[in-house]
């Protein structure tokens, strides 16, 4: 398959980006839920919007009602959020948690809310502050017929609004995902407002007691489901830093083309004009990343997996150098709240934490190399 | 089955039956290359055999037309023949300046009679070419080269001097930039000339590099006659050919930055050091990352390259990006090597590959247009910044 969008992708593409620009820009979203102090960080009418677009569907096979397409077109879209910071579950919702129930019985259940954009879905991996899928100590007892879940969640994105959330615990048999409901008994949800607007939640789980059959998959056998879910959700987020890091960057670019000091366009200094079209190289080699680690996740291949983490590792980097470069090239203006360059600064540290870091990510395909 | 997973299937078992198991091992370096030309010893009879099967069908330049000693073979075809190349570890059949370079300037901007004569020998590797471009005052500012080139009537007659030009000594034919006028604008007095360098007038000499190596020439021409059928293009407008030329040459240095197509990890390679050094062990990772990162967008440049879809400069972008790679890899096989990477003659060290190989890079970033010069293209053409 070539490493570019097919007639299909491009025309998913412009509409996408058509929508998102006029639905989910700046002030129409993340300033509006930011500014009225939203204890979402979202608007649910944008996301039933997005379900409405048949965008919620992309991962979800036409016998469950969705559109059965690939990683590459869910990307597609999520490279138009990061484009807009448009505030959205689609991530969380209609990425990592539909992988999650894919092939179970709780699908029927939850996908019809996800695809009209009535619910909101989240995913609770990370115990401390740092991404450590591999050293899950939240405890699953058997409890009656099902589970007694027991211990701490943090950075669930969309967690304080979500109905569902997917948890990563350990039972006896090792990790087991689990699809707990936010009515559920014991359990403690804190909103936390970010430094990008959204809000994340931490969440105690006192003993939350769940039946057997909100298991997702085998009991124990939640390390493939997991990391099947959070490759899925890494390589969204590869594509959100792109589409972030270059509406970084071509704002950034716009503002040379603008701005005049010493009698001439600040645009016109050699100085700038490298360091604009490095960041441009380094851009490319990510989006390039991104598509590729996506074709792999479409076509099952087993290098997908590495690929993802360069993805996600890549797209990082490139879009930390993106808004860097943005906030010092605006100068002083940067810095106010008034320009949006530096709310992509914020959403780019965030998105730079989810799912894991660059170090993280390079640390990952170092061992998958052996080394 | 697909035409082209038939396709596929007949590659791979004539590739099976016609690649001789000595050209499927890794080239140690650029003297295991087959170059061709008119005085061109071949290393064995396999490296022999493999590039006179590969002509045979057309396939040492696989996707020009079949009237010029090409496959014919469509974008989609070439990519399988690539792959299933890539598969068994077949070697490049022909490494050659004629392929990658003045062909393609060749079949845009050649007339039939200069097609179908130099092409051919150029696919069965019958004649080795070399770059006549840089001149010592004419560097990063190509277009102020001084060459002359006087038109006397029944041929035109060249004096002045090349630098840097890469195998000069062994190539059999120059591509050459000349100044046909004096008075135009820079860029508008050159045009592109082709000549035999076993012409009278023609010597070379070869330039000591920091790696002991002399892969580079100055060229003299002192009264050098040449046909008039030997321009290729417009007179006068040769820098047109010279820039086209200039992108593929961009794309072929790219490539460096893959490795020479070997797909290990570098900290894969050097597992047993990085064990004992996680500073190095982290370097090596995110090398890694940057590595394959700039793999997937070779992949993604040629694949639009052959959809024509992509942006007439990004050549610039992945030369800037692989040569850039190219130099890092070198500088952490150092690293990883120490000392032992610092023997310069050896048997055990291969007479100093690692070290001289480190030093070679260090041109990546310079020939074919520095990385500065690349990041002002990018800078104007794909930015549209302003200025200069």
């Amino acid at each position: 398959m070539p490493l570019y969008l097919t007639e299909d992708q491009t025309m998913l593409r412009n509409t996408a980006r058509e929508f998102m620009a006029s639905e989910g820009n700046i002030p129409a979203q993340l300033r509006k839920y930011r500014d009225m102090n939203c204890k979402d960080g979202f608007g649910h009418a944008l996301w039933r919007q997005f379900g409405e677009m048949g965008f919620n569907g992309i991962l979800i096979s036409e016998e469950d009602g969705g559109l059965g397409l690939g990683h590459v077109e869910a990307g597609i879209v999520i490279e138009e959020i990061g484009r807009n910071l448009t505030p959205s579950p689609f991530l969380m919702t209609a990425v990592a948690v539909v992988e999650a129930l894919k092939g179970t019985a709780l699908r029927e259940r939850w996908y019809p809310g996800i695809l009209s954009g009535d619910t909101v879905a989240a995913l609770a991996v990370d115990e401390g502050p740092k991404h450590r899928p591999d050293a899950i100590s939240m405890w699953a007892e058997r409890a009656g017929n099902g589970f007694r879940l027991t211990g701490r969640k943090q950075f669930v994105v969309q967690g304080a609004s979500a109905d569902l959330i997917v948890v990563a615990a350990r039972a006896e048999e090792g990790v087991t995902l689990f699809a707990v409901e936010k009515e559920a008994r014991g359990l403690e949800v804190e909103g936390v407002r970010l430094a990008d607007s959204s809000i994340g939640a931490r969440m105690d789980f006192q003993g939350v007691e769940v039946d057997a059959d909100a298991v997702i998959g085998e009991v124990g056998g939640g390390e493939a489901v997991l990391s099947r879910v959070l490759n899925a959700g890494r390589a969204g987020a590869a594509s959100e830093m792109v589409g972030l890091g270059s509406a970084a960057m071509s704002m950034t670019v716009e503002y040379l083309k603008q701005r005049k000091q010493f009698g001439r366009l600040i645009g016109e200094f050699q100085v700038l004009q490298h360091r604009a079209a490095h960041l441009y190289s380094e851009l490319e080699i990510a989006r390039s990343a991104a598509i590729k680690a996506q074709q792999l996740l479409d076509e099952g291949s087993e290098e997908a997996e590495a690929m993802v983490s360069v993805a996600k590792a890549k797209a990082g980097w490139a879009s930390t150098l993106a808004v860097q470069e943005g906030v010092q090239m605006h100068g002083g203006i940067g810095m106010t709240d008034e320009y949006d360059i530096g709310l992509y600064m914020k959403r780019d540290r965030a998105l730079n934490e989810l799912f894991g870091d660059p170090n993280y990510h390079a640390d990952k395909l170092a061992r998958m190399k052996g080394y | 089955m697909s035409d082209l997973e038939t396709f596929r299937s007949e590659m791979r078992a004539w590739l099976e039956a016609n690649c001789p198991p000595e050209m499927r091992e890794p080239m140690r370096d650029e003297s295991d290359a087959c170059w061709g030309g008119r005085n061109f010893t071949f290393k064995n009879e396999a490296q022999r055999k493999w590039l006179e099967v590969m002509a045979q069908r057309g396939w040492t330049v696989p996707d020009w037309p079949k009237d010029y000693g090409g496959g014919g073979l469509s974008p989609a075809e070439t990519k399988v023949l690539r792959q299933e190349m890539a598969r068994i570890g077949a070697r490049n059949p022909l490494m050659s300046f004629g392929i990658s370079m003045l062909g393609p300037a060749l079949l845009k901007y050649g007339t039939e009679a200069q097609k179908k004569r130099f092409l051919p020998e150029i696919a069965r590797g019958e004649i080795r070419w070399c770059q006549g471009y840089s001149e010592p005052n004419a560097g990063s500012d190509l277009a102020s080269l001084q060459t002359k080139c006087e038109d006397k009537g029944d041929h035109w007659l060249v004096n002045g001097q090349k630098v840097w030009t890469s195998y000069a000594d062994k190539a059999d034919w120059i591509f050459c930039l000349v100044r046909t006028d004096f008075q135009a604008p820079k860029h508008k007095g050159i045009s592109f000339l082709l000549f035999d360098m076993a012409s009278p007038g023609v010597s070379t000499r070869p330039i000591l590099l920091i790696s002991g190596y002399s892969p580079f020439c100055e060229t003299f021409f002192d009264d050098v006659k040449v046909p008039k059928d030997q321009v290729v293009g417009e007179i006068n407008k040769g820098w047109d050919v010279a820039k086209y030329l200039l992108g593929h040459e961009r794309e072929m240095i790219s490539g460096m930055g893959l490795g020479g197509g070997q797909s290990v990890s570098l900290g894969e390679a050097f597992k047993d050091v990085v064990a004992g050094d996680p500073l190095l062990r982290a370097d090596m990772a995110r090398f890694d990352v940057d590595a394959m990162a700039f793999r997937a967008m070779s992949e993604r440049f040629m694949d639009e390259l052959k959809a024509g879809m992509a942006h007439p400069a990004q050549p610039s972008m992945m030369k800037y990006a692989g040569t850039e790679l190219n130099k890092a890899r070198h500088e952490l096989v150092m690293a990883a090597g120490g000392s032992d990477a610092l023997e310069w003659e050896s048997d055990r060290s291969r007479k100093g590959k690692a070290a001289r190989e480190w030093l070679r890079t260090k041109a990546n970033s310079i020939e074919g247009g520095t990385s500065e010069v690349q990041l002002g293209i990018i800078a104007k053409r794909i930015l549209d910044l302003p200025g200069a």
